[in-house]
């Protein structure tokens, strides 16, 4: 009797350490991914595609020719 | 390493996680975005000193989250208008009930002390194993450990105080159905 009692007390009320803290704790991962994957599908600003663009400069040709795109990096900032 | 068309197109594909963590990190879109200019200037300048085949993602990260900290320390002092801001940052407004609770959510992150904040978001949001998170934060990988544990306890306790009578529909739902039944 005592074992269906204490068996029947489980299943209706989830211990409150165990199940309801895995429960909390799922909820509370799923609110952070979902916070940030909210920005990682944003993907790739402009701005910094063309960053990264811009400073690719070849190191095997070290001659000047190639700095004149600098004037325009930073006209997309506020 | 040189900055070769491959390592300049890892760095690109590491920029949406870099903006979701700087924001996670920051609770402001604007600050969040010169944080990443800043990450990538700073690791352009000095792409001879990351080592070929290590973790990129991870070395962006370790940038990144340093930057943050000497400029957070700089502006401590700084009224901030984090939620709102945040919102900002999003394409999409979440519909009205879920805004509500993000923004909760968003509320108690940002009640946590740092160091257990961005080890909750390494660890729990960017994927990192333990071992890379304590690489990116400079410390040990148990520490790391106990960071994220406290993080979320702190997180439950500050979201869901009242614990089971508050949390979730279930009991309800079962009572009202064992009811008709």
């Amino acid at each position: 009797m005592k074992d269906v009692k204490s068996q029947a007390s489980k299943n209706t009320a989830p211990g409150k350490q165990g199940g309801l803290n895995a429960e909390i704790q799922s909820r509370i991962g799923h609110q952070l991914r979902a916070m940030y994957d909210d920005v990682v599908r944003q993907g790739v600003p402009e701005r910094f595609a063309d960053l990264i663009r811009k400073l690719d400069v070849p190191p095997a040709s070290p001659q000047v020719s190639q700095t004149g795109d600098q004037a325009t990096n930073n006209d997309g900032r506020e | 390493m040189p900055l070769t068309d491959a390592l300049r197109d890892d760095i690109l594909a590491a920029v949406p996680s870099l903006r979701a963590f700087a924001i996670s990190l920051s609770g402001n879109g604007d600050r969040a975005d010169d944080l990443v200019q800043e990450t990538l200037l700073r690791a352009l300048a000095n792409i001879d000193s990351f080592q070929p085949g290590s973790n990129l993602p991870a070395w962006l990260f370790t940038i990144l989250r340093n930057l943050f900290r000497s400029d957070y320390r700089k502006r401590r002092r700084e009224v901030e208008d984090a939620e709102g801001n945040y919102a900002k940052t999003l394409k999409t407004q979440p519909a009205q009930g879920a805004h509500l609770e993000f923004e909760e959510f968003r509320t108690a992150l940002d009640k946590l002390p740092q160091d257990q904040r961005e080890a909750l978001i390494l660890v729990g949001a960017s994927g990192f194993s333990y071992e890379d998170a304590a690489t990116i934060c400079g410390c040990a990988v148990g520490t790391i450990k106990s960071r994220v544990n406290r993080a979320r306890s702190k997180l439950a306790a500050l979201l869901y105080v009242d614990g089971a009578e508050d949390f979730g529909p279930d009991e309800t739902v079962r009572a009202v159905i064992g009811g008709n039944g």
